[in-house]
C-alpha cells in the first residue's frame, strides 16, 4: 500500500511539470489547468451499500473503476480479472463530497492578518479578481478536508463586495501549484453578496452600498457597464472595428450575463432572493446558485421552478439578524419541493464533515414528516453541488462513464460515526485512513509540533 | 437588601413540580456508580430523582412514559457558552456577554443580565442541553487591557435560570491575553502576578484599604473582592491556552501561587497529558478543533481527548459557541469516532463538566437525590442520526419547540406529515 502511495505522490508531481512545460497559452484561459489525472489500476469495490448520487442505493454493490472513471455500478456484478479487490462488506460507498461553499488556501491555517486572501474588500465592485491567485496550495486544510471525503471544492471569493470577483473549482489533490488543482474545464463562477455584509463593509466607510437598496443600485449599475461593454465587444467583432480595451471587471461581468460565467449568489433572506430573481430578470442572467440561502425554505417551490440551487448548512444560525431564521430542515424542505438542495460549509471544521451536516438535515426532515431516503439525501454533497458548479456532466454521481471520484465510509455516512477510510479521485487514491503516507504535512507543517499525529 | 434576599430565597426554593413522573423500559445510562441499567425506571418526584433502578416500580401517582427500550441519559451540560447572555452575534444591543468599561473585569458576574427568553435557549435545549457554564467574554475595545474577563455562573435552561454565581473566573492566556497586556507572553505573567500579589494584600488588610492606608491597588475594589476567592483556592481559574509551552507556564504559575485551575482549548493538551495529570488539572475542549488555525495551535488533532483520557486527565467538551450549542453531542461523537470510548465521550457532556464547575452534587448523572434533569433519546444520543424525543429540567418535561421549529411549521408544505 505504502508503494502505491508514493506512485501517487511521484505521479502528480511529474505530470503536472511536465504540462507545465508544454501548455500552449491560450488567450481565454490565461492559468490554464495542469491537473493531470494520475495513471491507475483498475478497480473494484465489493459488497457495500452504495449511494450512487442519482438517487438509487444499491444494498450489496459492485464498484467497477477503469482510467479513471467509472465502468460499472450494480448488485452482483462479476469483477473482471486484474482488478484490486476491495472487500467492503458492511461499509458504504458514495461519490466524492463535492463543497459548493469553501475559501479554503484563500483564507488559509494558520490565520494571520496577512492570510486572509479572500476579501478584496476595498471596492463594492472587485469583479476583476480571480480568488484563484489568493490560493495557497500548502494551506493544511485542504488535507483535512481530503480525509472527510470532499474531492472536488468550489473556492469562493468572501462576501465583502456586491461583485466579489470569481471563484475556482479544484481538484483536493497534493499539489505546489494552483494550476495543478484547477478542474480541467470547469466554468468559472462569479460571487455576487447581497445583504448585511457589503452594507455593513461600504455603509461603516460612509459610501455606498449602505443599505438594502444601496446593494440593489450597486449591483444594477454593475450588470448596466457589463451588459454595454459586452455590446461594444460585439459590436466591434461583427463590424471588424477597434474593440474596447480589455477591462478584467467587465469581462468578468459580462461572462456572468452570457451564462458562460455561473453565479454564486450569497443570500440569506427569501425576500432578497426574489429581487436578485427579478433583477437576473431585468438583465437576461441567470442565478446558478444561492448561497447560505437560510431562508429559502419559505421560497421553496419558486426556487425549484426557477432552476436556482440552493447551498446551505443544517446548523449554522443566528450570527447575524439575516441569518436569524434558519431552521435545521431548509435542505429537506427544498428538495421536497423539487429544488437543488446542497449543504456546503463556508468553514473549514465544517468541511470535514459536510456528511454528518446532511444527516442533521435529513435527521430533522425526517422528524418532522419528511421522508427522504439516504440515496436522495446524498445528492445534497454530491450530483447537486456538482450541478451548482457546471460539471454535474462529469462528476457527482457514479454512474459508468463519470469521472470515478469515490469515498469508502466506515459506515453510514449520514452518521457522526462514519470516518472517509478510503478516497479516490479520477480513481486513484488521495487518502487512506490506514496509511501514514497519505497523512504527509503540507510544507508549512513539516518540522512542526505534532505532525506525527493522526489528524 | 431585602430585595436580594428574597431573591435568593426564590432561587435556593426547589420548583415544585406539578407531576411525579416514571420512564420506564429505559436504557439508563445513568453517568453514576450504576452504569448503565440495560432495562430500568427513573421516577422524578418534586423536581429531583426519586428513584433509579432495575427493580425500581412506578409509583402509583406517577404519570408513566414507556420508553421502549430507547436510551435516556442525564441532561447535556454545555460549558464555556454565551447562553443567556446573548441574541444575535453581530448586533451589540442583544449581546450581554462582555462589556468595554473600563474597571471591571473580574467582577463581570455573567449571572447578572441572564435572559431567560433568548431565542437561543430551546435550540439548545432541544440539542439535549439542560444546564450551561456561562461565560463572560473580552470586548477588546482600544484601550481596555483587562486581564480577566469575569466569573462564570451555572444556568439551567428551563426553570429558574440561575444556579450558581462563581463557578470559575475566566482567563485567556496565549496569543489573545499576551495581545491585551501588552504584545508579550512574559509581559502578561508580570500583570498577572501582580494582579494576585494586589489581591493577597487588599484581603488582608481590607478595613486598611477602606481608610485608604493601603497603597494603591491597579484593581477596582469591585475586581479584588471578585479575585479574592481565586487565590484562595476556592474559586477555579478557567484559564484559556492551547501551546504546549503555554500550559506547563500556566501549571507553573498555578503551583506558585497554589491556584485551582481548569484549562481551557488546549489544542497541544496531548503533549504535556503526564503533567496536567500530575497538576490534576481538568481540561475543557473542542474536540473537532484540529485545524493549525494559529501558531499556537499548530499541534491541533482530533486525537487530542482520546490521548489525554487514556493519561487519566478529567476531560470535558464543549459546543460549536452560543447558537450551535446544539452541536454539543456531535462534537461528543466525533472524538468517539476517532477512538475514544462512547461512555467517555458522553461523560465528557455530563458528569465531567459538573465535576469540573462544582455542580456534580445536583447533576451530571442519574442518581437518587440528584435533580431531575434528563433525555429520552430514539437513538444514540451522540449521533446525528439520533434526537431527543422528551428532556426534563428539574422535573419539569420542556417543550419539544422552539422558534425554528415553529419557522419550520409555518413554511412546512402540506406534504410533512407531522409526527
Amino acid at each position: 500500500m505504502k508503494r502505491i502511495a508514493c506512485a501517487f505522490l511521484f505521479v502528480f508531481a511529474s505530470t503536472a511539470q511536465a504540462q507545465a512545460q508544454t501548455a500552449a497559452p491560450d488567450p481565454a484561459d490565461p492559468f490554464p489547468s495542469t491537473y493531470q489525472r494520475p495513471q491507475s489500476a483498475p478497480l473494484a469495490i465489493t459488497g457495500a451499500r452504495i449511494l450512487t448520487g442519482t438517487g438509487a442505493e444499491i444494498a450489496n454493490g459492485t464498484l467497477l473503476v477503469r482510467d479513471g472513471l467509472v465502468e460499472a455500478v450494480g448488485e452482483g456484478l462479476a469483477v473482471p480479472h486484474g482488478y484490486q479487490v476491495i472487500d467492503a462488506r458492511g461499509r458504504w460507498v458514495t461519490p466524492g463530497i463535492i463543497d459548493a461553499h469553501s475559501h479554503l488556501g484563500a483564507n488559509s491555517a494558520p490565520s494571520t492578518p496577512l492570510s486572509s486572501e479572500a476579501n478584496e474588500g476595498v471596492a463594492p465592485n472587485t469583479a476583476e479578481v480571480w480568488v484563484e491567485h489568493s490560493v495557497w496550495p500548502q494551506d493544511p486544510q485542504f488535507r483535512l478536508a481530503r480525509a472527510g471525503g470532499v474531492t472536488t471544492l468550489l473556492i469562493l471569493p468572501g462576501s465583502a463586495n456586491l461583485f466579489g470577483g470569481r471563484s475556482v473549482t479544484l481538484r483536493n489533490v497534493p499539489a505546489t501549484t494552483v494550476q495543478e488543482m484547477k478542474f480541467p474545464r470547469a466554468p468559472y463562477g462569479l460571487k455576487v453578496a447581497c445583504g448585511e455584509n457589503p452594507k455593513r463593509t461600504y455603509g461603516s466607510r460612509g459610501r455606498s452600498p449602505a443599505t438594502r437598496m444601496g446593494n440593489v443600485a450597486g449591483f444594477r449599475r454593475g450588470w448596466i457597464e457589463a451588459a454595454d461593454y459586452a455590446r461594444r465587444v460585439e459590436r466591434a467583432r461583427t463590424n471588424g472595428g477597434e474593440p474596447p480595451r480589455r477591462d478584467l471587471q467587465l469581462e468578468t461581468l459580462a461572462g456572468a450575463l452570457n451564462g458562460e460565467i455561473l453565479i454564486h449568489n450569497h443570500c440569506y433572506r427569501a425576500d432578497e432572493m426574489a429581487v436578485m430573481l427579478d433583477m437576473a430578470r431585468e438583465f437576461g442572467f441567470r442565478i446558478r446558485a444561492f448561497h447560505h440561502g437560510t431562508e429559502a425554505y419559505k421560497l421553496a417551490p419558486q426556487l425549484a421552478r426557477e432552476g436556482v440551487c440552493v447551498a446551505t448548512w443544517a446548523s449554522s444560525w443566528g450570527s447575524k439578524m439575516e441569518a436569524l431564521d434558519a431552521v435545521e430542515e431548509n435542505a429537506p424542505i427544498i428538495h421536497q419541493a423539487g429544488g437543488c438542495a446542497i449543504i456546503h460549509s463556508d468553514d473549514a471544521t465544517l468541511g470535514q464533515r459536510l456528511n454528518q451536516e446532511a444527516g442533521i438535515a435529513l435527521t430533522a426532515g425526517r422528524n418532522a414528516g419528511i421522508n427522504i431516503s439516504d440515496g436522495e439525501a446524498i445528492r445534497w454533497i454530491t450530483s447537486n453541488p456538482a450541478r451548482a458548479l457546471g460539471i454535474e456532466h462529469r462528476v457527482g454521481t457514479l454512474e459508468p462513464g463519470r469521472m470515478a471520484d469515490v469515498v469508502l465510509w466506515s459506515a453510514n455516512p449520514f452518521s457522526v460515526y462514519a470516518l472517509a477510510e478510503r478516497v479516490w479521485i479520477d480513481g486513484a487514491p488521495v487518502w487512506d485512513r490506514a496509511d501514514p503516507a497519505y497523512q504527509r504535512p503540507s510544507d508549512f507543517l513539516l518540522g512542526q509540533p505534532g505532525q506525527e499525529a493522526a489528524r | 437588601m431585602i430585595a436580594r434576599l428574597l431573591a435568593l430565597l426564590a432561587l435556593a426554593a426547589a420548583p415544585a413540580a406539578a407531576e411525579t413522573v416514571a420512564v420506564t423500559n429505559a436504557r439508563l445510562v445513568t453517568m453514576g456508580p450504576d452504569g448503565t441499567i440495560e432495562r430500568g425506571t427513573i421516577v422524578l418526584r418534586d423536581g429531583r430523582i426519586a428513584a433509579v433502578g432495575a427493580n425500581v416500580a412506578a409509583p402509583a401517582d406517577a404519570r408513566v412514559i414507556d420508553a421502549g427500550g430507547r436510551i435516556v441519559t442525564p441532561g447535556l451540560i454545555a460549558a464555556n457558552t454565551g447562553l443567556g447572555l446573548i441574541a444575535v452575534r453581530s448586533v451589540e444591543a442583544a449581546n450581554d456577554r462582555a462589556a468595554d468599561m473600563t474597571g471591571i473585569s473580574a467582577a463581570f458576574d455573567a449571572g447578572d443580565g441572564l435572559n431567560p427568553d433568548s431565542l437561543l435557549i430551546p435550540v439548545a435545549r432541544l440539542g439535549g442541553i439542560t444546564r450551561a457554564i456561562t461565560t463572560p467574554a473580552y470586548d477588546d475595545s482600544p484601550g481596555r487591557e483587562m486581564l480577566f474577563a469575569g466569573q462564570a455562573a451555572a444556568v439551567a435552561l428551563g426553570g429558574p435560570m440561575l444556579v450558581r454565581r462563581g463557578v470559575a473566573m475566566v482567563l485567556e492566556m496565549g496569543d489573545a491575553g499576551a495581545e491585551r497586556a501588552g504584545g508579550a507572553r512574559a509581559a502578561e505573567l508580570v500583570a498577572l502576578r501582580a494582579n494576585l500579589a494586589e489581591v493577597r494584600d487588599y484581603a488582608r488588610r481590607r478595613a486598611a484599604y477602606d481608610r485608604g492606608e493601603t497603597r494603591d491597588y491597579s484593581l477596582s475594589r469591585a475586581d479584588l473582592e471578585a479575585l479574592v476567592p481565586v487565590v484562595e483556592g476556592r474559586m477555579p481559574l478557567l484559564v484559556s491556552a492551547s501551546r504546549a509551552s503555554d500550559i506547563r507556564a500556566i501549571l507553573t504559575l498555578a503551583r506558585e501561587e497554589r491556584l485551582r485551575i481548569v484549562l481551557e482549548g488546549a489544542a497541544e493538551g496531548w503533549r504535556v497529558a503526564d503533567e496536567l495529570v500530575r497538576a490534576n488539572v481538568p481540561v475543557l475542549l473542542t474536540p473537532v478543533d484540529n485545524i493549525p488555525i494559529s501558531f499556537e495551535t499548530l499541534g491541533a488533532t482530533l486525537d487530542n481527548a482520546r490521548r489525554l483520557q487514556a493519561a487519566g486527565v478529567l476531560v470535558a467538551f464543549q459546543g460549536n459557541g452560543n447558537h450551535r450549542e446544539r452541536e454539543l453531542r456531535y462534537n461528543a461523537g466525533n472524538a468517539v469516532a476517532v477512538g475514544l470510548p462512547w461512555e467517555q465521550g458522553l461523560a465528557a457532556i455530563t458528569i465531567n463538566p459538573a465535576r469540573i464547575f462544582g455542580l456534580a452534587d445536583r447533576v451530571g448523572s442519574l442518581e437518587t437525590g440528584k435533580d431531575a434533569d434528563l433525555v429520552i433519546w430514539d437513538g444514540d444520543p451522540l449521533d446525528t442520526l439520533g434526537r431527543p424525543t422528551a428532556i426534563f429540567i428539574r422535573g419539569e418535561p420542556q417543550p419539544m419547540t422552539s422558534r425554528q421549529t415553529l419557522l419550520r411549521d409555518r413554511y412546512m408544505p402540506s406534504g410533512g406529515n407531522q409526527p
